[in-house]
């Protein structure tokens, strides 16, 4: 007798891990894992695993339908559901496969070969948690403990002989009330933050803004892989910089000049104010296209660097994403003042969604 | 998963006794099935009995393990739910999800006894194995051994490789003798050649059938009696995995599992092809039977409930089920009130036509005969009226590449028809037949594509000639056509090769 579809699934399984890690290349420059995330896993859209075959091109071949609608409406349930074959084969399937955000970590960086990151010999800090591990006698009606109340009244109830098989009512008096109850717990934690800053001015088009977008996406899931309790912190910059929501820095688009210093001050300010170094790893990642408004600016940015930036954080991050209108510039700058190798930043050049994959290997790829 | 053990143990006794109530009916009606047996399974069963093509005992593939993942998810968040299953085999097997309510296991029951009339009876049927059961379960044995000798990753890959070219086989085959049987050959038997002629008295016949044009046509058949000699195949092949199976230097256990595939390829052939109508009978009888025969009055909402689930068109998408058994209804209706024959096809008054009865009576009668002699490609061509197309509302849809999106393309009753047989020719398939075994005189493969108007999937026809470049271990191409233009694909082993041929 067979063994069930355990065996066949396992299989499938890998052959589908497989296809994940052949196709992540590709996965991650479409972005099209992105938005799709649930609370901690992720839906990957993943073609069914075909068998290829001599088969027509079901963009040839339409099908017929049924319904309303006119010659050129469009036809709903459309991508292959649409079909309606009536042969046995059946139309191309989308499968979902689930992947938590953990998994996909993995993958990515078996994948780039990501080391792992390096504790920076922070402190712990300390976070504390209510657990709930026990039963008390006492408690607010809110946290009775319902199975092992009626546990306790019918254990009395059977005691006392109240208890009748035909007509099994059982009904809880105050002592058999059972409670959950909480303990309090210290849990050390490291804890990082990621400082994302972003040029909106108007040389960064929509193109340049997705790919700073999907890249953000995997240096998430890559540090919340290594950091608990990650937190972000988005700054748009034009020639003043403001502090924003993650939905705010992805759609803003400002058309004013550039001033590069004024979101490194306000970084210098979060991190000032709310992470002090010897608690926090800290991430300030910044994405621009390379203009600067002056070069008095830079030398104020290049300052900001080297005396706040660098000695607060693991590492500081600047990925140059070219755009048409940007000169570029910025990053030759910074490599004047501090050489192309140098312990406090990693500087990148993402010239298209083909140099995401790279670009994210040359940020995480130090284990900082 | 005990299939075959149970054996009309597994019922409970009132399932029972609906089961002997339902088929006494069924039988009442004049269907004729072989003897049913029914099992219960919790839907975890039901799904893998599913996955499985209703095989509990079938070889282990991936495949199933997929299509297992997928029933079970589509259960879990209710897209889906799989009501009946029903085995073509002697006795019949047929699953009954547990928990279903009452009503459901009845309706389930009325169905499976269409089904089971219709594999019995339909002569597309004929040619199957009645015996699935344990011929499957013999492959899964089989197979299951290779991979204990081989390793799961070779036999699990010789399958992908199989199953890619499961579609190229000669799907009327079993009901046609398609070589001639083999002659003993003997050295001294000169063919004679002799050419036809045209009637005529014996003084005309040097001028109807002069002597010059008889030596030539003489000559010409020698000469393609030799051509077709040196020709390997002599005919073009239909049957590619057979040529496979005979030709192909493969190894003793890559060739059982070769004409393993294509064993279970052919039995999965006449459900393809029946799969409108066999799904309009048995929805047509499940519900005369509950309907007038079966039905209490409490269960009435339940089972209208069911049958229009059953028969919902999702979207857009044409639904088997409703088809079938709607165009049966249309036919049985035409059939009742005469509406056929010389006289009805002449009238073009509308009137008289919406008002045409003869009250013949003949629609049952009728409904028995076409479950008898037609698939879905003679159904169709032969049933599908203008006026059913207009009533259920059918238009073809294509893709429209510039906007990127399904399109509604015409309601002309013409082109509705041609576009579902031209999905139901050869099961959807293209027509591919291997032509020459000894293609440039190397021992390579030539394909060819009878091209119909639709391109093959660029993509999948490269992976493809990759796998039958693996079976055949020599180059192999295919003819076929982009657009117009006839385009020549290689497979070396290595890389694809495309050639545009002149036309």
């Amino acid at each position: 007798m067979p063994v069930g579809p355990e065996e066949d699934l396992s299989r499938f399984k890998q052959i589908v891990r497989g296809k994940i890690r052949k196709n992540l290349r590709k996965y991650i420059s479409s972005g099209e894992l992105i938005g799709r995330q649930g609370k901690d896993k992720i839906s990957i859209p993943l073609p069914q695993v075909d068998i290829p075959r001599f088969r027509f091109d079901d963009k040839q071949s339409g099908g017929v339908g049924q319904g309303e609608g006119e010659p050129g409406d469009p036809v709903s349930g459309e991508e292959g559901d649409g079909q309606g074959k009536a042969g046995e084969s059946p139309g191309e399937h989308v499968l979902e496969v689930e992947v938590t955000l953990e998994e996909l970590a993995d993958i990515l960086g078996e994948e780039l070969e990501l080391p792992n990151i390096e504790s920076r010999g922070k402190e712990k800090i300390v976070a504390v948690r209510d657990r709930y591990v026990a039963v008390r006698r006492t408690g607010p009606e809110s946290l009775r403990h319902f199975k092992r109340t009626y546990r306790e009244a019918l254990k009395r109830q059977i005691a006392s002989g109240t208890y009748n098989p035909k007509n099994p009512v059982i009904i809880p008096v105050r002592e058999d009330k059972r409670f959950r109850s909480w303990r309090r717990e210290e849990i050390p934690e490291t804890n990082a933050v990621v400082i994302y800053m972003m040029d909106v001015s108007g040389s960064m088009g929509e193109e340049q803004k997705e790919i700073v977008r999907i890249e953000s996406f995997w240096i998430d899931t890559w540090l919340r892989r290594h950091y608990k309790g990650l937190e972000t912190r988005f700054i748009i910059h034009d020639a003043v910089a403001r502090e924003v929501d993650r939905e705010t820095f992805f759609t803003t688009r400002e058309s004013g000049g550039t001033m590069i210093s004024s979101a490194y001050k306000l970084c210098v300010e979060i991190m000032e104010a709310d992470y002090p170094s010897s608690e926090w790893n800290i991430y300030p990642f910044h994405f621009s296209d390379g203009d600067n408004w002056s070069v008095d600016d830079t030398k104020a940015c290049l300052r900001l660097l080297e005396e706040k930036i660098f000695p607060g954080s693991n590492v500081f991050c600047y990925g140059q994403v070219e755009s048409p209108y940007g000169s570029g510039q910025f990053i030759k700058d910074l490599h004047g003042a501090f050489g192309e190798e140098n312990e406090g930043i990693i500087t990148s050049e993402i010239k298209d969604r083909g140099a995401i994959v790279d670009s994210i290997k040359t940020f995480l790829g130090k284990g900082k | 998963m005990k299939a075959h053990q149970h054996a009309g143990g597994g019922l409970p006794r009132y399932l029972l006794d609906i089961q002997e109530d339902i088929e006494r009916h069924a039988r009442g009606y004049g269907l004729d099935f072989f003897p049913q047996v029914f099992e219960i399974l919790t839907y975890e069963q039901m799904n893998m009995v599913a996955a499985y093509g209703g095989f509990p005992t079938r070889y282990p593939h991936w495949r199933f393990g997929m299509e297992y993942e997928r029933l079970k998810k589509s259960y879990t968040y209710g897209l889906s739910k799989i009501y009946e299953m029903v085995i073509n085999n002697n006795p019949c097997y047929a699953y009954l999800l547990e928990g279903n309510s009452l009503v459901d296991q009845k309706i389930v029951m009325a169905h499976v006894c269409a089904h089971n009339d219709f594999f019995k009876n339909n002569r597309w049927f004929t040619h199957t194995s009645r015996n699935m059961m344990d011929e499957v379960a013999n492959h899964g044995t089989r197979i299951r051994r290779y991979v204990d000798s081989f390793g799961i990753e070779a036999v699990e890959e010789f399958i992908d490789v199989c199953l890619s070219i499961e579609n190229l086989i000669d799907i009327h085959s079993p009901g046609i003798r398609r070589r001639p049987e083999a002659q003993p050959v003997s050295e001294d038997a000169v063919p004679m050649f002799e050419p036809a002629r045209f009637e005529s008295k014996p003084y005309m016949q040097p001028f109807i059938n002069p002597r010059e044009v008889l030596e030539a046509e003489r000559e010409r058949l020698e000469t393609e009696a030799r051509q077709k000699e040196k020709r390997f195949p002599q005919e073009p092949e239909r049957d590619v995995m057979l040529f496979l199976l005979e030709h192909a230097p493969l190894k003793k256990w890559q060739r059982d599992v070769l004409s393993i595939i294509r064993e279970e390829a052919y039995y999965f052939v006449p459900q393809g092809q029946t799969k409108i109508l066999n799904e309009g009978w048995a929805t047509y009888w499940h519900s005369e039977i509950m309907t007038k025969k079966v039905l209490d009055a409490s269960e009435l909402i339940d089972y209208a409930d069911h049958a229009s689930g059953v028969t919902a068109s999702s979207g857009m998408r044409l639904n088997p089920y409703k088809l079938g058994v709607e165009l049966l209804y249309h036919v049985e209706e035409r059939w009742n009130r005469g509406q056929f024959g010389k006289d009805w096809e002449d009238c073009d008054d509308m009137a008289a036509r919406r008002n045409w009865d003869l009250r013949t009576g003949l629609g049952r009668k009728k409904l028995f005969q076409i479950r008898e002699v037609y698939n879905d490609i003679t159904f169709i061509d032969e049933f599908l009226s203008l006026d059913f197309c207009i009533e259920h509302k059918l238009f073809t849809f294509g893709f429209i590449k510039n906007r990127h999106r399904w399109e509604v393309l015409s309601r002309e009753f013409e082109k509705i028809k041609q576009q579902l047989l031209f999905q139901l020719t050869n099961m959807g398939n293209p027509i591919i037949r291997v032509v020459d075994a000894n293609y440039q005189n190397r021992g390579e493969l030539l394909l060819m594509h009878d091209h119909m108007g639709v391109d093959l999937r660029p993509d999948w026809a490269d992976d493809t000639l990759r796998n039958l470049n693996l079976i055949w271990q020599r180059p192999v191409s295919l003819q076929t056509s982009v657009g117009e233009k006839p385009v020549l694909i290689s497979h070396d082993g290595a890389e694809v090769v495309r050639r545009e041929l002149e036309s």
